[in-house]
């Protein structure tokens, strides 16, 4: 099977997948609540009110009807209106996505330059004095609760040291650049615009660091075993042997083929990462996709917390799908099953 | 093989972090020293002292009280995510890599879709629909926990049910849920087990998340992750209502994790 057969079998595979998160979401959505039309209008709704939403929203079909509905609505990008925003879902997704993607790449970059080396470090030095450091650090990471980590930073450089800011995307003063992507950092480049290119970044620095405190320690971990187990094979013994110098094998032999099961994590880590943005974001008011499902959870706004877990639920299998189709096309010795 | 347990001196530390959250949940009446719900006004926002030894929240509660009787809330949703999910994910796990075909197919794509949310997020959704409460956060975690301990038990049955042991059952007339239940499931359950005592502190890691963004324990409950989302309001004042809360859920989930760890090198040496 060539590539591009192997991908289109993946794609394939997807649809079931796709179907089941939507029987899923809408069970959450239609059934649990018992009576999404009350969850919608709260509970102090008047209940002539209630009837007439029941009625318009379709509950008194049966369940199969509704669940139709659900669903040619989702494909033709319909995800109900907030009850808060007064948006349609959709469109408030659109306007919350570019901040959690931005926050999520930046994290993603730090989570890479600082994970993997310190588990190829650890690795290389097992067991002596930064083999110990590197796994007690990580494993303090991975414990450590980021809403908490993202609290003591702001704690730290915001009020007491008051070196880097406190919430949001943007000082007060500088106004977003031109919408090309929507992640500041990003269109300020484009366009070119220094000063708000050095105040996007500024503020991602915190929020940044606080994500990626966890899948540091999650990747340092997983490099670790994967090299481990790589130095101890007889091509890394070889390659010593034909005096090939210490960074000479590490670099360019054994992390080439270490790298297989760390590119895995990596996509495992992004889902995570979009996960955990529910939390951090909600730290240092970052305006994304977390921030506004912890908003529509505090005002009841069901519609809108929804459509926050499809697109991450759709997104988190994409990247999965992505990395794996990577991972079979790099490495020669799989072949496409 | 306790020797052996406590060789490394990190599943010391975590058996003597795990051991400190049991005695305080057990002893929290005699170990706090004030009502962790009472209200003061005069005695607010004290910072740490020895009448207040992690010092008084915006309404002049003590934090340590509110710390120690916070473990009960924490330890009994962690044990009870566990208790709920590890028998539902065990036994489906066993039927599906036993009896395969079909039904293995049923359960593993089932456990596919719940596994391509983040666990967080599918979890928030749940909640929110059941509407904001301890008991309703204890809920949604574990509908969302099962499918791990499905698919760690699947391939452990898979590993073992061919073996010659089994074989002499099957050839003896064995009937296939005695096979299962009496010779496969003792036989292939410690990989599951360790990951259980890994999940306890990531379920108490999890359910203060929710807690945190207001759908798990709701105020004024001594809850860890909510004790750290109201103080967020007064940290400019008192560093010290954010941080203990905090520190309260890094030991123990810190605890749980070395425990776990120093299990999985006695029981499970080859996964090392």
């Amino acid at each position: 099977m060539d590539a591009i057969q192997y991908i289109s079998k993946r794609l394939l595979l997807m649809i079931p997948i796709l179907f089941g998160i939507s029987v899923l979401t809408f069970f959450i959505s239609h059934t649990i609540p018992g009576d999404p039309a009350r969850l919608i209008l709260g509970p102090k709704a008047d209940p002539v009110i209630i009837k007439e939403l029941q009625e318009k929203m379709g509950l008194n079909d049966p369940v199969y009807v509704q669940y139709g509905r659900y669903v040619s609505g989702i494909l033709q990008g319909d995800l109900g209106n907030s009850t808060y925003t007064q948006q349609a879902v959709v469109n408030d997704l659109k306007r919350y996505f570019p901040a959690t993607l931005e926050l999520t790449l930046f994290s993603m970059i730090i989570t890479v330059l600082v994970g993997i080396p310190f588990g190829i470090i650890s690795a290389n030095k097992k067991d002596k004095i930064p083999d110990q450091i590197t796994r007690f650090a990580a494993l303090i990471g991975v414990a450590m609760p980021a809403f908490w980590l993202g609290i003591i930073l702001l704690l730290f450089f915001y009020l007491q040291l008051g070196v880097l800011p406190g919430a949001g995307r943007l000082d007060t003063w500088v106004s977003p650049p031109a919408h090309i992507t929507g992640m500041y950092t990003i269109d300020a480049l484009l366009t070119g615009n220094w000063p708000v290119f050095q105040s996007a970044f500024i503020h991602l620095i915190l929020p940044g660091i606080t994500q990626a405190a966890v899948t540091i320690g999650m990747i340092t971990r997983m490099t670790r075993s994967s090299m481990l187990e790589v130095l101890r094979s007889d091509y890394v013994r070889t390659a010593y042997a034909k005096g090939g110098s210490q960074n000479r094998v590490l670099y360019g032999h054994a992390l080439q083929n270490g790298m297989m099961p760390i590119l895995t994590l990596i996509g495992m880590t992004f889902g995570h990462s979009l996960g955990g943005s529910v939390l951090v974001e909600s730290v240092f008011s970052w305006p994304g996709l977390g921030k506004y499902a912890v908003n529509a959870i505090t005002y009841l706004d069901f519609p809108a917390v929804m459509g926050v877990t499809l697109l991450i639920a759709v997104l988190f299998i994409f990247v999965n799908l992505i990395i794996d189709i990577f991972y079979q096309v790099i490495d020669p010795r799989l072949k496409y099953e | 093989m306790v020797r052996r347990i406590f060789s490394s001196p990190l599943t010391l530390i975590g058996f003597i972090l795990v051991f400190i959250l049991l005695f305080l949940a057990a002893f929290a009446p005699l170990i706090a020293t004030y009502n962790p719900l009472e209200v003061n006004f005069s005695n607010k926002l004290q910072p740490p002292s020895s009448a207040h030894i992690f010092g008084t929240d915006e309404v002049g509660r003590d934090i340590f009280s509110r710390i120690v009787y916070g473990s009960r809330i924490s330890l009994k949703v962690g044990l009870l995510v566990v208790v709920i999910s590890f028998p539902v994910g065990t036994m489906l796990g066993a039927i599906a890599g036993y009896f395969g075909g079909l039904v293995d197919q049923i359960i593993m794509r089932l456990t596919d879709i719940f596994l391509s949310f983040p666990g967080i997020i599918l979890a928030m959704s749940i909640a929110a629909a059941l509407g904001p409460s301890i008991e309703n956060v204890l809920l949604a975690l574990a509908v969302v926990w099962w499918p791990w301990y499905t698919r760690i038990v699947r391939s452990s049955v898979l590993s073992i049910k061919n073996a010659e042991f089994i074989e002499s059952s099957r050839a003896l007339g064995a009937h296939p849920f005695r096979i299962l239940f009496k010779d496969i499931l003792p036989n292939s359950i410690a990989p599951a087990s360790i990951q259980a005592s890994l999940d306890l502190g990531f379920v108490i890691l999890a359910a203060a998340g929710l807690s945190f963004i207001g759908l798990g324990a709701q105020p004024p409950s001594p809850e860890w992750g909510a004790m750290l989302s109201s103080s967020r309001e007064i940290l400019r004042e008192a560093w010290w209502a954010a941080t203990f809360p905090g520190l309260a859920i890094l030991f123990t989930v810190l605890g749980f994790n070395l425990l776990g760890d120093g299990l999985r090198d006695v029981l499970d040496p080859k996964q090392r």
